[in-house]
């Protein structure tokens, strides 16, 4: 039953060469020399700067964007990555404006504020493309770190691990390393395999192992992680993702953006790739909106987002929602899908229904329905942590629970990233947590 | 519409902005350009003798210091005299100011410290038809190690004996151009008025290395790897050349010596401040080689505008106005007491006027009030220094406010609206016994 005869059109190759090239490119292209000359004499060197205040690693962004301006780019890479060992990454892909760059006093001055992701950005990639080294590691402690996970918490504790004198070995199960940052992250945010550029900028250190192919729960065990290693950290992600609920979720057509995003990543042809006439986004994460802005940049005809609730609510920044709306994405808010329409096995439409929020804020369906037509359906109403073999740990709302030093409920192992409770979803605060976890790993394995 | 004529020791122009002897005035081409674009007079580029002219470097001239993105503030130069022949510029300054009868045109004038070398080029300048001349004692480079410009101008004995030549052989008003590279500039000041001449300009450019290039290892700009000192100018340059004005304006040998003003002037304001020292019209340079002669137009229109909000009719009204507030330090009131003021409206929470306080400073601005990030002023603390007025981002933000009653919390003296200076402190062992 779908309601018309529409014929289900998913389709490859939808645009021309040049297209793909042109909609798959550096969404912030780096500033000139001269540009971040210009947009770092805007810096005022705030005391207690609010931008780093912001900063969930704590940059030193007023002194960083000083050392542009003095012409020492090295030094200000240094005192980004003493920081943040991603701060590349970050660069490109952190919610500047919900972070540092709302905080920037020139919001308060002339409602524009300094340009802190691409200044940083500049600086790191001048070292990154050097490959220039700003730490050196400690005398060896004799001490191996068991890290399972190597995404943006498992690299970046690992990092500072290596830093501080001791061997870490990563266990990965995909192929390939950097987690989120190489499968998750629009294509148009990292170009020019920056996340594969950057790892080996901080495996480049030295005391790192990546062991790939390796699942935990599958090809190892915590258990023998615990007692094999001097510590262990997780750094797992989420693992899974969340159903809608309804009947049909399984027939052709609907699919985890998650999934599609890690093909689109990892393809050598965007033309490769199926892409649906009418697509149908459900979600108001980021990964919703980079799925339905992927989508309309592959080439879809019509791509609707549609959350659950109102804009506001949606975890998207108001910059990604701006983003998709100007290349073409409609975003409906306040409706939920309320049933899948197949025929012959394949998703042909969506029907939803509109929402509202009553006095305890609980969302309750208004009644009212509407129904779009879908070539393919994305699911992207979040991910959940799937334990995957980290058993036996105190989880805290589904993730696994730690202390402000990212100690798990078992002594010996430490968690940070996606996978813990609190987390942000953002590869910053994985970092951070990576950052935090291996300071204590070090400061307990030293008996200090 | 305020009347912005000006009349400079009796040579008249249709403003008080005259380009200075300098690279904008070196051949007609480029002068009747500027005065195309309005400005009221020139000085030539500097002549020397008759005979082989000068030549220049060909490596780089000049030099800069420059804020973010990449403002000029600071402009250096090892350029010479005119390196043409005098009898080509004579011609053009000839025809120049026959075709452009209402500017003024002013030759500058650099030769051996000879009378016979001054005698024998002022009737060919005069020749000319040209309004006036200018002594250039003043270049810091290149002539001076030949025994002219600021090797002159730093002996007052040389600048009065060259002045008197140039009365002696000429009928033209005699404007002596002084140079800073000296301790006090009202020593050749003075010379040159005590020998008949009618007017003096300043500054001229001071001793510079601009920077080093780290690379080379050598001064910029540099020539085959070697470079040298060139003259500074610019905005850079500005205050030195006020302090030295009003030195000028307010001593009591040189009052009412007419003073052509020269030194990093880039607008209107900065014109109107130099003649409320003294100065009755400027001479420009760097403003006009960083962005072309058009800044004229501005200059005009803000002096035009600045004098009818004022009420100025007349370029007189208001030259020289502020030369009675220039005083000596001894004689600054010690009784009046100012307080710093933030105004928490306009307040972007930089926190600059917080750290330089309290880093370098009086501890005075607070850091956090209830454990909030504010900026607030302990009058307890506060000697009222103006630093943080300084380097507050938002103009007006921070102001001085004097204290007319009660008492200052940092001294408890009360405040009685009293003068009291050092000259009588009870702290002055020099102070006059009473």
């Amino acid at each position: 039953m779908s309601g018309n005869d529409r014929v289900r059109d998913v389709a490859r190759g939808r645009l021309e060469p040049a297209d793909y090239a042109a909609n798959f490119a550096d969404l912030h292209p780096p500033l000139t020399a001269h540009q971040a000359e210009v947009e770092a004499d805007r810096c005022y060197f705030c005391h207690d700067a609010p931008c780093t205040v912001a900063c969930p690693t704590t940059i030193d962004i007023a002194l960083f964007i000083r050392q542009i301006a003095t012409r020492n780019p090295a030094g200000s890479g240094a005192t980004i990555f003493k920081q943040n060992i991603m701060g590349g990454m970050c660069a490109r892909v952190c919610p500047t404006e919900q972070l540092c760059e709302e905080a920037c006093v020139r919001n308060s001055a002339e409602g524009k504020p300094v340009k802190i992701g691409l200044l940083q950005r500049h600086a790191t990639d001048h070292l990154i493309e050097a490959g220039r080294q700003v730490f050196s590691r400690a005398a060896p402690t004799g001490k191996h770190i068991a890290i399972v996970g190597a995404g943006p918490a498992g690299l970046a504790c690992a990092h500072r691990l290596a830093v501080l004198g001791h061997e870490a070995t990563v266990f990965e199960a995909r192929p390939k390393p950097g987690g989120l940052n190489e499968y998750g992250i629009a294509a148009y945010k990292t170009v020019d395999g920056f996340a594969q550029a950057e790892i080996e900028y901080i495996t480049a250190i030295g005391g790192i192992t990546i062991d790939y192919g390796k699942r935990l729960g599958d090809d190892v065990t915590l258990e023998q992680l615990a007692q094999d290693y001097d510590a262990v950290f997780l750094g797992l992600g989420m693992g899974a993702v969340n159903g809608l609920g309804l009947d049909h979720e399984d027939i052709e057509g609907v699919g985890d953006a998650v999934d599609y995003i890690a093909d689109l990543r990892q393809t050598s042809d965007l033309s490769s790739l199926d892409v649906g006439r009418n697509v149908v986004v459900i979600g108001g994460g980021m990964t919703a909106i980079d799925i339905a802005d992927q989508s309309k940049r592959l080439g879809a005809e019509h791509v609707t987002l549609v959350y659950r609730r109102g804009a506001d609510r949606m975890a998207a920044s108001d910059f990604e929602q701006e983003l998709a709306k100007i290349d073409g994405v409609t975003i409906i808010c306040d409706a939920r899908p309320h049933r899948l329409i197949g025929e012959a096995g394949q998703i042909a439409a969506v029907e939803f229904e509109y929402t509202e929020t009553d006095g305890d804020g609980r969302l309750r369906g208004t009644g009212e329905k509407f129904t779009l037509d879908a070539d393919v359906l994305f699911k992207a109403i979040g991910q959940k942590f799937a334990s995957n073999g980290a058993l036996g740990l105190t989880l805290d709302g589904g993730r696994i629970a730690v202390d402000e030093a990212r100690r798990t409920s078992m002594a010996g192992v430490w968690a940070g990233g996606d996978c813990i409770a609190g987390g942000q979803d953002l590869t910053v605060t994985a970092v951070e947590d990576g950052k935090r976890a291996a300071q204590s790993i070090d400061h307990t394995l030293r008996g200090a | 519409m305020p009347n912005i004529r000006n009349d400079f020791i009796g040579i008249k122009s249709p403003n008080p902005f005259w380009l200075a002897s300098a690279p904008p005035t070196d051949k007609e081409y480029n002068v009747v350009r500027a005065f195309e674009a309005g400005w009221g007079g020139v000085v030539w580029k500097t002549l020397g003798e008759e005979g082989p002219p000068i030549v220049n470097v060909n490596g780089p001239r000049y030099g800069a210091i420059h804020a973010g993105d990449r403002r000029v503030i600071g402009f250096n130069n090892i350029e010479l005299i005119t390196d043409r022949p005098l009898e080509v510029n004579l011609r053009e300054m000839k025809q120049v100011k026959r075709d452009w009868p209402d500017r003024a045109v002013i030759a500058s004038i650099m030769v051996p410290c000879e009378e016979d070398a001054w005698a024998k080029i002022l009737p060919l300048i005069e020749d000319t038809g040209v309004d006036g001349i200018e002594l250039n004692f003043g270049c810091p480079h290149g002539m001076s190690e030949r025994g002219m410009g600021a090797a002159v101008g730093q002996v007052p004995e040389y600048v009065g004996m060259v002045a008197a030549w140039c009365k002696k052989h000429s009928r033209m008003p005699v404007i002596v151009k002084l140079t800073p590279n000296i301790t006090d500039v009202r020593q050749p000041a003075r010379a040159a008025k005590q020998n008949g001449a009618d007017a003096v300009s300043l500054i001229n450019t001071i001793n510079s290395i601009v920077s080093v290039d780290l690379d080379a290892m050598a001064p910029n700009p540099h020539t085959d790897g070697k470079g040298t000192h060139g003259g500074y100018c610019g905005e850079a340059v500005k205050p030195i050349a006020l302090s030295m004005v009003s030195e000028i304006a307010r001593d009591a040998e040189t009052r009412g010596l007419p003073i052509s003003g020269i030194g990093g002037i880039t607008t209107w304001r900065d014109a109107v401040e130099f003649m409320a020292l003294g100065s009755g019209n400027v001479q420009v340079c760097t403003a006009a080689m960083v962005y072309g002669f058009r800044i004229v137009e501005d200059m005009i229109t803000g002096l035009e505008t600045w004098m009818d909000d004022k009420g100025y009719d007349r370029l007189d009204d208001f030259v020289g106005r502020a030369v009675a507030n220039v005083t000596d330090w001894q004689y600054l009131n010690l009784n009046y007491v100012v307080k710093a003021r933030i105004d928490q409206d306009l307040c972007i929470k930089c926190g600059r006027c917080h750290i330089v306080c309290e880093d370098t400073s009086h501890q005075a601005i607070t850091e956090t009030v209830n454990r909030a990030r504010h900026f607030e002023v302990i009058d307890a603390e506060c000697v009222g220094c103006n630093l943080c007025v300084e380097v507050c981002p938002i103009e007006d933000c921070i102001s001085m406010v004097a204290m007319t009653e009660g008492v200052d919390p940092r001294t408890n003296r009360p405040i009685d609206g009293t003068y009291a200076n050092w000259t009588t402190h009870p702290n002055n062992p020099a102070a006059a016994a009473d």
